[in-house]
């Protein structure tokens, strides 16, 4: 989900969803109990309603653990029968991860582990830092063309990254003037810089308008009084509107990085799928396409890819929730 | 490069974009006045409009000038390109195929996400029920197409092995299938059925995104338009029908809209299949002309395509922006 977008909608009921999401840990709050649309539907929502509920839930979550139970089996096992054996035959073994993970395998993806941390990290830090500078700006100080500029970054959001991609990679390895390319194989880095660059690019529209919403909720008399008691801009942003916003940024922070992690176009475009800074996405996609029958080494390479994003998911499944509706339900 | 001088890398680039951050802040910080204030909402603004300035405008801009290249970008050719891309029978296909998942995606991730908020609405299982079908969101593209890959494997069930047998179908589908004696099929190799076996596998990922904004905005419906319904006698498949579907429908705008826009730049699951057997899109032919078949003047067409696209929703998008500024 690269894309949200904002238009005009009832407001969610936020707090609800939030402590539906938070997986009963015990916030202090009482259980969200059914809404009345619930109750009023209860005649639709039958026997036959709670069959297709639980149908769903099956097919939503069985192919995973299909793949998730092949990841655990040897490999002859996978090529002679399916996972579904594993109840009546188990046979578990830790080999499949083994191989993809050793550097002496014929598929080490313990280098692309490392990459994918390399370039998520500053693919984080740097876009949102930026944007909640942006979005304070729009948010709260007064300058001429505020709204029309505003207006067209918002836009801006739509561009498609296939558009782009041939411009910023020929900028990249072929800079004008004198500077060093940011691409290829003489580059600075490798072309770490030229994929963080780029992803703090395609980030920065839906980053700088979701966070302006978030910031446009505080109230302004106490920017106001603040201002009256002699703060500038710069502590104002500082002392209060980062503490304000810590729960917000940290809400796209998750939503960026698992974009980022996730990513395999502009990783395989500006990595040119070079060991040294590709990320996992890039040789498990290549994989599937060419050792397709392979299944041993994918289905634990899938895990390793998985493992990750889904540790991020589930423990910060609220504040990620949090964000995507804002982006989304709310004007 | 060794993995500590990765890690020294990105400590570094990290250290010196804290280190300007923090000088551009300082150093705005001791402007005061009033002409000082432009000062710092032109520090607080740049890096990011800059950013999108080069990043995103210019290279869209630069991509639509050179689709009206030959493959090298050296010779003006006008609309060949996009000539080209309504007559050669290979990209008709992906058109076609463009369309199949751009029609098909939104519509059937949407009503599946609806319904299913519907359902586990209110239920005691709510919030597990919901994370089950939410957690494919967390799947990269190419983590839930070798997922899908492996429903969907084939084995030909002629062959005769050493011990005299036929191999066993791996695949879920094709196990049963044959379990219930039909023929196996090759799901991802036949076309023009693969598209849509391929398309699944993106309704299986954006169905949670649906679900979890339809469901906001189902319990956000306020409790006198329902208390009302009911005493009219509307219940049930009506009261979905009369009242929820009404009530949702901007949510469901935004739902339709946002996983349109994903659909028509979706790239990974065909690139993580192959690309073959007539499964390209637009957003994957591009990057096959590009990178593949060499062909500048094509791909910056192809891409040019996707942004035409689109164009419509952001007129829609600006067009509600605007209105919600006015109110």
């Amino acid at each position: 989900m690269s894309t949200s977008t904002p238009t005009a909608a009832p407001l969610g009921d936020e707090q609800q969803l939030q402590d539906d999401a938070d997986g009963g840990s015990g916030n202090g709050k009482p259980p969200a109990g059914p809404s009345g649309f619930a109750q009023a539907q209860r005649s639709l929502t039958g026997r036959v309603g709670s069959i297709l509920a639980i149908l769903i839930a099956i097919l939503w979550t069985l192919p995973t653990a299909g793949l998730l139970i092949t990841s655990f089996r040897p490999a002859s096992d996978i090529n002679s029968s399916g996972w579904w054996t594993f109840f009546t035959d188990p046979n578990v073994t830790l080999d499949n991860y083994r191989q993809v993970l050793s550097s002496g395998g014929d598929f080490n993806l313990s280098t692309y582990f490392v990459n994918s941390f390399i370039i998520t990290i500053p693919a984080v830090i740097i876009p949102i830092t930026l944007a909640t500078m942006a979005a304070y700006a729009f948010a709260w100080m007064d300058f001429k063309g505020k709204s029309a500029l505003f207006v067209a970054v918002f836009a801006l959001q739509i561009v498609p990254i296939q558009v782009t991609l041939i411009p910023l990679q020929q900028f990249y390895v072929n800079p004008p003037g004198n500077l060093a390319p940011l691409g290829g194989n003489d580059a600075l880095g490798g072309g770490f810089y030229a994929i963080w660059l780029s992803h703090a690019i395609f980030a920065m529209p839906l980053a700088i308008y979701l966070l302006h919403n978030f910031m446009r909720e505080i109230p302004g008399e106490l920017i106001e009084s603040a201002r009256v008691d002699g703060a500038g801009h710069v502590q104002i942003f500082t002392r209060m509107m980062l503490p304000l916003m810590a729960p917000a940024i940290a809400a796209f922070g998750i939503f960026q990085f698992l974009w980022v992690w996730n990513d395999l176009l502009v990783a395989l475009v500006f990595s040119g799928g070079n060991q040294a800074v590709a990320p996992l996405t890039v040789p498990l996609s290549s994989l599937a396409g060419q050792r397709g029958e392979d299944y041993f080494l994918l289905s634990a390479g899938a895990f390793v890819s998985l493992i990750v994003p889904l540790i991020v998911f589930l423990s910060l499944q609220r504040y990620f929730v949090r964000g995507l509706l804002a982006g989304s339900v709310k004007g | 490069m060794s993995t500590p001088e990765k890690f020294l890398q990105m400590g570094i680039a990290i250290a010196l974009f804290i280190a300007l951050m923090s000088a551009i802040l300082l150093l705005s910080s001791r402007f005061k006045n009033r002409s000082g204030e432009r000062l710092q909402a032109a520090a607080f603004l740049l890096p990011a409009v800059l950013l999108v300035a080069f990043g995103l405008l210019y290279p869209a801009l630069k991509t639509i000038y050179q689709s009206l290249f030959d493959s090298f970008g050296t010779n003006f050719v006008g609309t060949e390109n996009y000539q080209t891309i309504i007559t050669n029978p290979d990209l008709l296909v992906v058109l076609r195929n463009t369309l199949f998942w751009v029609l098909l995606t939104p519509l059937l991730a949407t009503f599946i996400g609806l319904i299913y908020a519907v359902l586990v609405d209110g239920s005691r299982f709510e919030k597990q029920a919901k994370a089950l079908v939410f957690l494919p969101m967390a799947i990269s593209l190419v983590g839930a197409t070798i997922i899908w890959k492996f429903v969907y494997a084939y084995r030909d069930n002629d062959v005769t092995l050493a011990d005299g047998s036929n191999p066993a179908q791996i695949g879920l589908l094709n196990a049963m299938l044959d379990g219930v004696g039909l023929p196996t099929f090759q799901f991802l190799t036949s076309p023009p059925w693969n598209t849509f076996f391929l398309i699944v596998i993106l309704i299986w990922i954006q169905a949670g995104f649906a679900m979890v904004i339809l469901s906001a905005s189902i319990k956000a419906i306020p409790e006198d338009i329902i208390e009302a319904a009911r005493l009219d006698g509307v219940s049930g498949v009506k009261m979905f029908r009369h009242i929820t579907v009404p009530s949702i429908r901007p949510a469901l705008i935004v739902v339709l809209t946002t996983i349109s826009i994903a659909t028509l730049k979706v790239f990974d699951i065909v690139q993580t299949v192959g690309g073959q057997f007539d499964t390209s899109v637009l957003a994957y032919e591009f990057y096959r002309q590009f990178f593949v078949a060499n062909n500048q003047g094509l791909a910056t067409a192809l891409a040019t395509v996707i942004f035409v696209l689109v164009i419509p929703i952001i007129f829609y998008n600006v067009r509600q922006f605007r209105r919600l500024e006015a109110r």
